[in-house]
This record gives C-alpha cells, structure tokens and sequence, in this order.
C-alpha cells in the first residue's frame, strides 16, 4: 500500500474569502480535507468588557460595531434587553420605525450574503455590485433618518433617537417597491444557473438535528428545515400585528442556505409594506427612559432578537450603578460557525470556501 | 483606384518590386520576411493593450460602472500606466528554484502563443505564410504552452505552486481532445488543413452548417484559454496557489501577456475555422481593401463573448470540468465527427451539405437534451420546482 500523508494548509487571516480576518487549518489529503480547525480572535476588541466602563445609552454606539453591516438590529437587541431589565415601555411610533428599520436592515444583510457567496463561486463580482446597488439606496435613507450609513446609533433604551424626516415614507414606499422586483430579478437571474446548481447542491450539507444541537439559528437553520423564527416564537417588538411567513428549505446546503435568503427578503419585503403603511403619529422615545437608564435597579435580563445572521441576545445583569455591571452577547456568527467541521467533511478546498460563504459570518461579530 | 482596391497587397507588392531594383532575390526574401515578423509580433502584443484595457472596461459596464477612466479619455493610457508599473518591479528568484527553468518558462509560453500568428489569415491575401498544414501547426503550438506551465509550476520551488500547475495542465490537456476533435470535423468538411483554404470553402460558414460542433469547441476554447467559467487557477479565492505565484516582474507580465495574446489568436482561430474569416456576403470580392476589417470585427465579437461570459458566470470545480471533458465533451466531439462524415459523403453540393447538416446538429441537440434530461440529477430538478413555487 502507499504511505500517504495529509497537508496541513493554512487558509490564512488575510485571504479574500475569509470574510474578515480568520484563519482556518486544513488536513488535506489530496484534495478533500479531512480535518480542519479554526483560529478566531482576530478582531477580538473587547466590547463586552469596554461597556462596563460606560452608561447604558453610550454602550449602543459600540453595539454598532459588532456586526457592522446590520447596526441597527443590534442596537434594537441591546434596547431590548435593557428594557426589560429597567422596565421602560416604548411608545408606538418607536416600535413601527424599530420594524422598518430592522427589516430593513435584513434585506440589506441577506443582499450582502447573496452577494458575497457568489464572489466565492468566483463570479467576479458582479452579484456583489447588483446587490450592492441597492444596499446603497437603503443606506440613503438609513443616512437621511439618523445621519450615519453604517454606525447608526439609532435605536436606544426607550425609543428611538430622532424622529423620521419629512420626506423618509413616501422615499421608503417608493423603495420598496423598487425592493420587490429587484429580488425577484435577483431570483431569476442566479437561482437556476447550471454551474451554481452543480457547485452548490448537496454540498456542506446540515442535518436538522446537527443544526439543533449546535445551538444554530437563523436563516442556516431554517434552511436545514427547522422552523424557528424568534419573531414569531417570543412575539417581541409588535411582529405580531404583521402578517408574514417563516420560509424553511429542506436539505440544508448551500444552495438552500442561499435560497433562504432569497426567501426571507421576499417577506422582509412584505412587512416593510405594510408598516409603512400603517405607521401612527406619536413620540419615539419614552420621556421616562433617560431616568430610568441613569441609575436601574438591580436586576439582570436577557433580550433576544431574529436578527439577520440569526439569534442575536444581550444578556445584561445591572449592579444599581450607572454602567453594566455584566454585558454579555451572543453572537450568532460564533454559533453558525461551531457547525464547519461536520459541513465540511469530505468536501474539497473549493467547497469550504463556498461553504464558508454560505454561513453569512461576519468576524465582528464573531470576536466582538 | 485599383491601387487602393486591394491596397495591402498591393503595398507590399509594390515595395518588394522597389527593393528588388537594387538587392538580390534572398536579400529581398529576407527583408520582406524581417517586415512581416515584426508586423505580426506588433499586431500580436499590441492585442494585449487593446485587449486588458476593453476587457476591464467591458466588464466595468456589466457590473454598472464605468471601468478605467483615469488615464487619458476613455481610460486608454491605462495599459502605458500599467506597463510601467509591471516595469518597475523588482525581479525576484525564488532560493531554492531551478533559476534557468524559472527564466525559460515565460519565454517558452510568449513565444507559441506569438508564432501562431504567422498562418492567420487576417484577410486576403494578407496573412504571415499558408502552411497546408496550416491547423496542426497552430495545435501543435498550444500544447507547447503546457510544457511552460508545467516547467513554471517546476522551478518555483513551492509545493503549492507545481499542484496549481499539475491541475492547469490536466484541465490543459484534457480540453485538447475534444478541440482537436472538432477541428477535424471542420477539416473533414473543408478538405484541407490550410487556413486560407479553409476560408475559401465556408461558402455556408461553418457555425451555421454544424453549431454543435462550434459549440464544442467553443467551450473547450474557454478551457484553454484559463478564462470562466474555468479560470479556477487564477482564482484569487481559492487556496492552491497558481503556478505564476512566484514570478514577480517582467517575468509575470509574460504570463499576463501569453493569456491575452493566446485570447487574440484563438478568436481568431474560431473567425477562421467557423465564422467564415475575411468573407462576409461577397463584399470582399468586391472591395478586398475591407477583408481585413470584416476579420478583425468577426474577431472583435468573438472577445466580447470572452468578455461577457467572465464577466458573467461563477466558477467550475476541478472534478466537473474534468468531468465535463471526458464523459460529456468527447463522446459529443465524436457522435458529432460521425455524423460530419456521413452527411460529407452522402451529400454532394456545398449547399445541400451546409442545410443536411444543420438539420442533422439540430437532431442532435434535442436529443442531447433528452438524454441530459433522463440521466440528470434528480435532486436539481427538485429544486427546480421549488424556485417555480416561489412566493410573488
């Protein structure tokens, strides 16, 4: 018989499909690897420990940057919690911006996930410049409400910060609109491609009860066919009023985790409409919470969200004094990743980068 | 007016008469040759600065923005800008490597890709020489190419390296089968392996009388090139490391130019073996004069589609493209010889084989499909249905 040996390969933290700085040791034995252990840490900045040294209302900027491309469903994870714990209401008009907001915010993620799992496949970018497109023109109005693209800061303990400008609704109406034939163009134009449908099928493939046991959420785990949507199991914010749909595929792999995405914009899309349509006048933030949040009584709570990548929660424990005692997250990029090796096994170096692409990591996230 | 009729030949009929006046016959046939390399190796690299800068700005537009346009209107001092960037590197040899095998590689892969150019026909009667075995010649020439990619991957003295070059070559090799097959098919239909006469007899050019048989090759020209859908090795997010990794300078630049010099040649190759050449409807028999521009629009349309499919599709995995090869491409290549053959002999008159064989392609492909359709993967099709049941 002959002697073989496996390659160690190094998929190193600065690589182009490593979606930040990660780094990833594969045991290959030709081709398909055998082994594989990741190293993370990279963007490790230490959010967790920087806000206890600040007052529960400076802690939101930094909730900004720990999946920088969706500020503000973080920021509505951490007002959640932080709600619960101190006991503020939110007015009405506040939890319909929340909602448009967020999902919003979920479009513009799954469109940066659509787009970037076929830079992966090696179709030069062009996906990626289609979705971006139109990720900047939500970006506008993200611009136009709260003044920043990116780092919103928008959505604090009690509200939201300011009010939406004059001309946001019709604007947004009008993006919407313009949203629901792009995803539909999107669909036609890359869902049945042969060559996508020959790299993506059957590969990196999670089984339900793999997702379930390694705490999966989000869209990974409702493409492995497990329907578990927290919008509709903790009824948070006022989901309830909306009528949507929670989308699930089947054989959870890649091709199902990037049709899940599809899906989920398509009903994204759908509360946006009506939101927007039936958003009331009133105040957006709680006059109350800028006391409440100075000093809260002790306590502790834990706020959790759908958040685009999947569970997003805050688990804040409060000392009585003006800053967390406690502040911990869960991040949700951390979790879907746990999964890589069984995705992985068997597969070629190809596929793990495609896989990769398919979790929708973002490594702010994963390190905090 | 009949000067300027047939104005290239008729220039270098007239400066050959000219310096015939004063030198010998071999001094003649020596400048006259002199001109004519330099020529074609003008034409050959000057495709690369035409070809980077169209292709960038091409597929720019595809993806909704403009391309270069710093450098000079319309971005056409780009190629100068990037020249002498790639000038002005540094020029380093790996320890450890097979450093004149490290310099040879570049110079083995430019070399072939440039003589190719001395028997394409770029119209009438202007072209480098018409070998009569005009079609092996230029096969001949791209399987030198591999060699230097095998020697590049060699001498880098990385491990990695010479694995990108083991599956460039094998995706290299493969690819030439089903090539070689379909040019035979056109050469069985033309009766010669001669360029020019090749042209000559597409009286119904040949991407009309038998697609499929274009259509093979087209893919498996896709193949050779290293461009998408099967430009795995020059992925910059894949892993194996390509076989030009540890090439820096001007030894690079030649590798970057033998990719698109090799582009220009084999659309050329296909304006000659299928778009039928410098013709189009009897204007070059009127005005050969416009030969050579009718060539060159044929090949102009050619490296758009080169362009566009890059810029369209995703990424082919090594064992699918070998698979594509051998289980599909070949078996394909040769049912599509049979069927040549057989219209060749059975049908007499150009334009009755031309109409038999194109029915004959059409045959085929749908039942091509129909076997795809029975044997394909059933799980695809259920997925199918899926994005058919899709929420609106």
């Amino acid at each position: 018989m002959l002697k073989t040996e496996t390659i160690t390969l190094n998929l190193g933290p600065q690589h182009p499909s490593t979606h930040g700085v990660f780094r990833l040791k594969l045991q290959l034995d030709g081709e398909a690897v055998r082994d594989l252990e990741p190293v993370m840490g990279y963007l490790h900045r230490g959010i967790e420990k920087l806000s206890e040294e600040r007052t529960y209302v400076q802690v939101v900027p930094l909730t900004d940057r720990l999946d920088y491309v969706c500020s503000m469903t973080n920021n509505q994870a951490y007002a959640i919690a932080v709600e619960k714990m101190a006991g503020i209401e939110v007015p009405e008009r506040a939890e319909y911006i929340r909602v448009i907001m967020a999902e919003f915010t979920r479009i513009i993620n799954h469109l940066m996930a659509v787009g970037f799992l076929w830079n992966e496949l090696g179709a030069y970018f062009t996906p990626v410049v289609y979705c971006f497109r139109e990720r900047e023109r939500v970006l506008d109005l993200f611009e136009m409400t709260c003044g920043s693209r990116m780092m919103c800061n928008y959505m604090r303990p009690g509200g939201v910060s300011v009010d939406l400008p004059e001309g946001f609704i019709p604007q947004a109406k009008k993006l919407n609109d313009h949203l629901k034939t792009f995803v539909d163009e999107l669909d036609r134009l890359l869902s049945e491609n042969e060559i996508f449908l020959s790299r993506a099928v059957n590969v990196g493939v999670l089984p339900a009860d793999v997702a379930i046991n390694a705490s999966i959420t989000g869209p990974m785990l409702r493409a492995s066919g497990v329907l578990y949507d927290i919008r509709k199991v903790d009824h948070y914010s006022i989901y309830d009023r909306f009528d949507f749909e929670v989308p699930t595929c089947e054989h959870g792999d890649v091709w199902d985790r990037y049709y899940q995405h599809i899906l989920e914009m398509y009903q994204s899309v759908r509360i946006i409409d009506q939101a927007l349509d039936g958003i009331p006048q009133g105040e957006v933030m709680n006059k109350a919470a800028a006391k409440a949040t100075r000093r809260p009584p002790e306590g502790e709570a834990y706020g959790r969200i759908e958040s685009p990548k999947g569970e997003l929660s805050f688990y804040v424990v409060s000392d009585g004094s003006g800053n967390p005692y406690r502040l911990r997250i869960r991040p949700p990029s951390m979790i879907n990743l746990s999964a890589l090796k069984e995705m992985c096994q068997g597969h070629k170096i190809q596929d793990i980068v495609i896989i990769l692409g398919s979790v929708n990591l973002t490594m702010a996230d994963l390190d905090r | 007016m009949e000067f300027v009729r047939d104005l290239f030949v008729n220039i270098g009929a007239w400066f050959s008469g000219w310096l015939g006046g004063f030198l010998p016959a071999w001094a003649v046939t020596l400048i006259m040759g002199l001109i004519g390399v330099i020529i074609l190796v003008v034409i050959g690299l000057s495709s690369v600065l035409v070809l980077t800068l169209g292709e960038r700005k091409v597929i720019g537009r595809i993806q909704d923005r403009p391309g270069p346009n710093r450098w000079g209107p319309f971005g056409i001092f780009q190629p100068v800008a990037d020249g002498i960037k790639m000038l002005t590197k540094e020029d380093i040899v790996p320890r450890g490597a097979d450093y004149w095998m490290h310099l040879l590689a570049p110079i083995i892969i430019i070399v072939p890709a440039l003589l190719i150019y001395a028997v394409l026909p770029f119209g009438a009667g202007v072209r480098g020489t018409d070998l009569n075995i005009g079609i092996l010649y230029i096969v001949a020439l791209g399987s030198i190419g591999t060699v230097a990619i095998l020697m590049a991957g060699w001498s880098s003295n990385n491990k990695y390296a010479l694995l990108g070059a083991f599956r460039v070559v094998a995706q290299l090799i493969s690819y030439e089968i089903p090539m070689v097959l379909s040019i035979v098919a056109v050469v069985l239909l033309s009766g010669s392996m001669s360029m020019v006469k090749i042209v000559e007899s597409q009286t119904v050019p040949y991407i009309v009388a038998m697609p499929m048989v274009f259509l093979v090759y087209l893919v498996s020209a896709f193949a050779e090139l290293y461009r998408a859908p099967f430009d795995m090795i020059e992925a910059d997010s894949e892993l194996v490391a390509g076989y030009f990794t540890e090439y820096s300078g001007m030894k690079f630049v030649m590798f970057f130019m033998a990719e698109y010099i090799n582009l220009m040649a084999m659309s050329a190759i296909i304006t000659t073996l299928f778009l039928g050449g410098w013709r189009f409807l009897g204007v070059e028999r009127l005005l050969p004069l416009l030969s050579p521009f009718i060539f060159f629009a044929k090949c102009g349309a050619m490296i758009f589609l080169f362009w566009w499919v890059r810029g369209t599709f995703p990424r082919i995995r090594i064992d699918h493209l070998l698979a594509l090869a051998w289980k599909f491409l070949v078996p394909l290549a040769l049912v599509n010889l049979m069927i040549v053959g057989l219209v060749d002999k059975l049908v007499e008159g150009a334009l009755l084989t031309g109409v038999v064989l194109l029915v004959a392609n059409i045959v085929e492909v749908v039942i091509v499909l129909a076997i795809l359709s029975l044997v394909g993967h059933k799980t695809r099709s259920k997925r199918l249905q899926r994005i058919t049941a899709r929420p609106r």
